[in-house]
């Protein structure tokens, strides 16, 4: 088999098959599996927005990534070097990803002229010669799982559906991996339903077993001389990552955590992870709709929660208002929107960058309010903790910025020790009821006194409406009014005081190029810029988490590069917020096709300015 | 309860009332602060929630937390309150524009999850605070600056909406009404889930008299004010009753009918049907329900939620962070 043979970087996967195959899951235990291994791994689930399209056509076919390698493994990888493709639709949606050289599994039970026809081939591709560049395995997946499970008492459909573990079983005997980890999840999946465990794990086995015999070639590798830093891991995804952060933080705050939400896709995850936590404190509140998802989460914290609702494209159009009126009322609330392709529905499953610019302005009014990113999926679980140091230390609403690429995709988590966290005890003030109104600020962050319901003696009304500046009630006085847009606007630049720096990988004096760039396209500019500089390059990469306010030596370190360039997958929107702050003849490097950079992408800009 | 003596100053606010002078909202006041002095309610465990119009302008003039939130979603925020701190008295502000128009699905949401909380709404069939546009609750044909040839929307009844979506306390007063409302204020606040007390008032501004027909003495006619276990007798003369023939309800004078026949209120019978029944009745040719139209018991959502988080906490133990930040699978690499 052509597959990289040893002394390999990494290798690229790619599962493929209809929404109902089971290939998000055989995906997901491939790579747990190796991530066991000690590999660094990067995995991107590519689904349809339908959830079951009709069986065999391509627009429900369903795909799962995974990169995994010794090191720098950064991206869930631009070509596939095996695709596993279960029926002919998931083969034509996918083969162009394949380098030249790379392998192909099929199941050939589902190569029938039916589904062939379904999927739109005049002939048969595994026939036709039109795959004769590459290395194809046509194997009986289907009929093989059927008869290791003949003597089953199941029923002929659950017998079928184990087949993704027959697939699972080919793959880790093609990688020299072990099942145990695979044959210990499904004990645990179907603790419950100990026939479908059983049948489950003999087709796992049977998979390799079949896979040995009939001489599917092993790749020559086995892990590894350089590995992930030493400790405790685990895998985990953006969306499981906020969800962490966030109970995490509530818990260094010494809060109850309350998610006031509406389902919405990819952001729901969240609120399914944090609605399992009930004996963590967490109460999650599953409203009528987006409004009112903000909604309750604004009234819980007025009535003293840290308060979160999260959200997705569409979403985040209806929590505006509530925004404005979050800002006024100067109440602590992280909103978490998982970006994802729009503008309306857009590509509700893919990923996009293109809402900073909304999160920065897009309220009616003077409406200014703290933007943080995330780069990475474990780096969300850090964002979150961030996100909520912000908005209860400045009394004001924070958006977290992650996408539907971090928030699906996953890679291996350092466990952090609790005490290594930052400290957050003490970040809530205590409030005193002498000389109390509700709009006294404290000196250094401008933050207004949190006092709540329940609280004797400190009974106020706050609202839409603009306040006094002094004694917080209604005040409708021009001068005063001016004062207060102000002050809103100075609590939010003060920020910019208590987050760190940007900091420079590459030449720290400048150079010819810098690249910038915010958010989940880390990976994808900063494995690059490595090559480049291997290569001698000159250029440099700088990546924003705090999006407003922006670090303070953001201007310095544009003016040290004689070409600033700003990659995001966007239309180009922050470069659009460097060229009105600092002034910077800067260059965009966009894309905007619901999917991560390609190395050759980055280069066909950067290629020309080097 | 306190046992020292609370009067309606002390639920007050210093700020100065602003409604126009003769307004309707004046009396809902005054008897909101007569009644949490009723219930001997502490200040500060009371929160006033309200929405955008001119009856949610109310908060401002309580002396308990308060919140002026956005047009409609006073109820939606209250729910956050409520689920965070069920210990807290949480009352919702809200008129007719607010809470029927931008706000129904709240409304219709907080009503079907039995929210613990009183909704105070203020319906004077007219949108108050833009200077006069027809509302959700104005008759059809009326004139008003958007509908200057007569609106031909239908008008939606808060009461029916309520008993549709699964409200279990729903009444009605109208502002004039100063015992009833004070009265049913308090038997609102009392019970436990969601609690309309929908409120019959004038905008002396730009829809005057249009409860009229409610408020006169000489048309006492065309209000029947219901008691839970009383005949429904109403009229100036108390003379009029209502009885059933077959499913169908007829108004008849009380003297041509052997008393045992007139209906008897029943607002706490499980099913809704005589609430539904009263809800629907025509108005032109029977009287509008007053008093409590149904009084259920039900579970609260609020409450649920502190529940079934202690029913999972006890089961498995307190959560612990560091374990939580581990999960169930992880590798070492050493």
């Amino acid at each position: 088999m052509q597959v990289k043979e040893s002394g390999f970087e990494n290798v690229v996967i790619r599962f493929a098959g209809d929404s109902g195959d089971g290939m998000q899951l055989t995906g997901t235990q491939f790579a747990a599996a190796v991530a066991q291994e000690g590999n660094e791994i990067v995995t991107m689930p590519d689904f349809p927005s339908e959830i079951r399209a009709p069986a065999g056509t391509t627009a429900g076919v369903s795909g799962f990534q995974v990169n995994f390698g010794k090191s720098n493994v950064r991206t869930p990888g631009d070509f596939v070097d095996v695709l596993v493709a279960m029926n002919p639709a998931a083969l034509k949606v996918n083969v162009a990803v394949l380098d030249k050289g790379g392998a192909i599994i099929v199941d050939t039970d589902a190569f029938n002229a039916k589904n062939l026809e379904k999927a739109g081939y005049e002939s048969n591709p595994l026939e036709d010669g039109s795959l004769e560049d590459l290395e194809v395995y046509a194997l009986p997946i289907t009929s093989q799982t059927l008869e290791a499970l003949k003597d089953s008492a199941l029923s002929k459909k659950d017998r079928g559906r184990c087949k993704n573990f027959f697939t699972l079983g080919i793959l880790l005997w093609l990688h020299d991996q072990e099942p145990d980890y695979s044959i210990d999840y499904i004990k645990s999946k179907f603790a419950r339903k100990p026939d479908i465990a059983d049948a489950n794990i003999t087709v796992l086995e049977e998979g390799i077993a079949y896979a040995r015999n009939k001489g599917v070639p092993q790749a020559q590798f086995k892990l590894s001389d350089k590995r992930l830093a030493p400790g405790e891991y685990r895998n985990l995804s953006g969306n499981k990552a906020v969800a962490l952060g966030l109970a995490a933080a509530a818990d260094l705050i010494g809060l109850n955590l309350y998610l006031g939400s509406y389902p919405i896709t990819p952001a729901t995850e969240i609120l399914q992870e944090l609605a399992v936590l009930k004996n963590y404190g967490v109460k999650t509140f599953q409203a009528e709709d987006e409004i009112a998802g903000i909604c309750s989460a604004i009234g819980a914290s007025f009535a003293g929660a840290l308060a979160v609702t999260n959200t997705s494209g569409p979403g985040m159009s209806l929590k505006s208002e509530a925004l404005g009126l979050a800002v006024i009322s100067e109440l602590p609330l992280v909103v978490v929107n998982v970006q994802r392709g729009g503008p309306s529905t857009g590509l509700p499953t893919k990923t996009e960058q293109s809402d900073l610019l909304q999160a920065m302005y897009g309220r009616h009014g003077e409406c200014p309010m703290p933007v943080v990113s995330a780069s990475t999926p474990g780096d969300c679980f850090y964002q979150a903790i961030e996100a909520a140091r912000l908005a209860v230390k400045y009394m004001t609403p924070v958006i977290l910025l992650t996408d539907g690429y971090l928030g699906n995709g996953s890679e291996p988590f350092l466990v952090p020790k609790v005490d290594e966290l930052p400290d957050l005890s003490g970040l809530k003030r205590e409030v005193e009821p002498e000389g109390f109104s509700p709009y006294r600020r404290d000196e250094k962050t401008l933050a207004r006194d949190w006092a709540v319901p329940g609280m004797p003696g400190m009974q106020h009304r706050i609202g839409g409406l603009e306040k006094d500046y002094v004694d917080g009630s209604v005040s409708h006085d021009p001068v005063n009014h001016e004062k207060m847009s102000l002050i809103r606007q100075e609590k939010v630049d003060r920020i910019a005081d208590d987050i760190p720096d940007l900091e420079i990988f590459g030449d720290q004096d400048g150079g010819e190029v810098g690249i910038f760039s915010w958010g989940s396209t880390f990976g994808a500019i900063r494995g690059k810029v490595e090559k480049y500089r291997a290569e001698g390059k000159s250029i440099s990469h700088i990546h924003f988490t705090h999006m407003n306010p922006m670090p303070k030596n953001t201007a310095e370190v544009i003016a040290k590069f004689k070409k600033v360039v700003v990659a995001e997958m966007n239309l180009g929107q922050l470069d659009q917020i460097l060229r009105a702050k600092y002034l910077v003849d800067s260059i965009p490097l966009t894309k905007i096709q619901g999917k991560p950079f390609r190395e050759d992408e980055i280069a066909n800009v950067i290629d020309k300015l080097l | 309860m306190s046992d020292m003596k609370i009067d309606k100053k002390n639920y007050a606010s210093a700020q100065e009332v602003k409604w126009c002078s003769g307004c309707g909202d004046y009396s809902v006041l005054k008897q909101a602060q007569l009644a949490l002095a009723d219930l001997g309610l502490r200040n500060e465990e009371v929160v006033f929630v309200s929405g955008i119009g001119c009856s949610s302008r109310f908060p401002y003039y309580m002396n308990t937390y308060g919140y002026h939130t956005m047009h409609g979603r006073a109820m939606a925020i209250a729910t956050g309150v409520r689920t965070q701190n069920p210990e807290l008295s949480v009352w919702v502000a809200t008129g007719d524009g607010d809470a029927l128009s931008i706000g129904g699905n709240h409304f219709v949401h907080a009503a079907k999850r039995n929210m613990n909380m009183v909704v105070i709404l203020m319906d004077n069939r007219i949108y108050g605070l833009t200077k006069g546009q027809v509302s959700p609750t104005s008759d059809k044909g009326v004139i008003t600056k958007t509908t200057p040839y007569g609106s031909i929307d239908n008008p939606l009844d808060p009461v029916k909406l309520a008993l549709g979506a699964g409200a279990t306390f729903v009444s009605r007063s109208t502002g004039k009404n100063q015992k009833l409302l004070r009265e049913l204020l308090v038997k609102a606040h009392q019970h436990k889930g969601f609690s309309l007390v929908h409120i019959l008032q004038n905008c002396l501004i730009f829809n005057d008299n249009v409860f009229d027909r409610y408020t006169d003495k000489e048309n006492a006619e065309h209000s029947l004010i219901l008691e839970d276990g009383k005949p429904m007798i109403f009229g100036s003369e108390m003379d009029k009753g209502i009885v059933l023939d077959g499913m169908t309800p007829k108004v008849v004078n009380v003297a041509d009918v052997d008393p045992a026949d007139i209906l008897v209120h029943d607002a706490t019978n499980e099913d809704s049907i005589l609430p539904s029944m009263l809800s629907s009745l025509p108005l032109d040719k029977f009287p509008m329900p007053m008093g409590v139209i149904r009084q259920v018991e039900g579970e609260c959502y609020g409450e649920s939620m502190r529940d079934q988080q202690e029913q999972v906490t006890s089961k498995l133990g307190s959560g612990d962070l560091q374990q939580l930040l581990r999960g169930n699978n992880t590798w070492t690499v050493a």
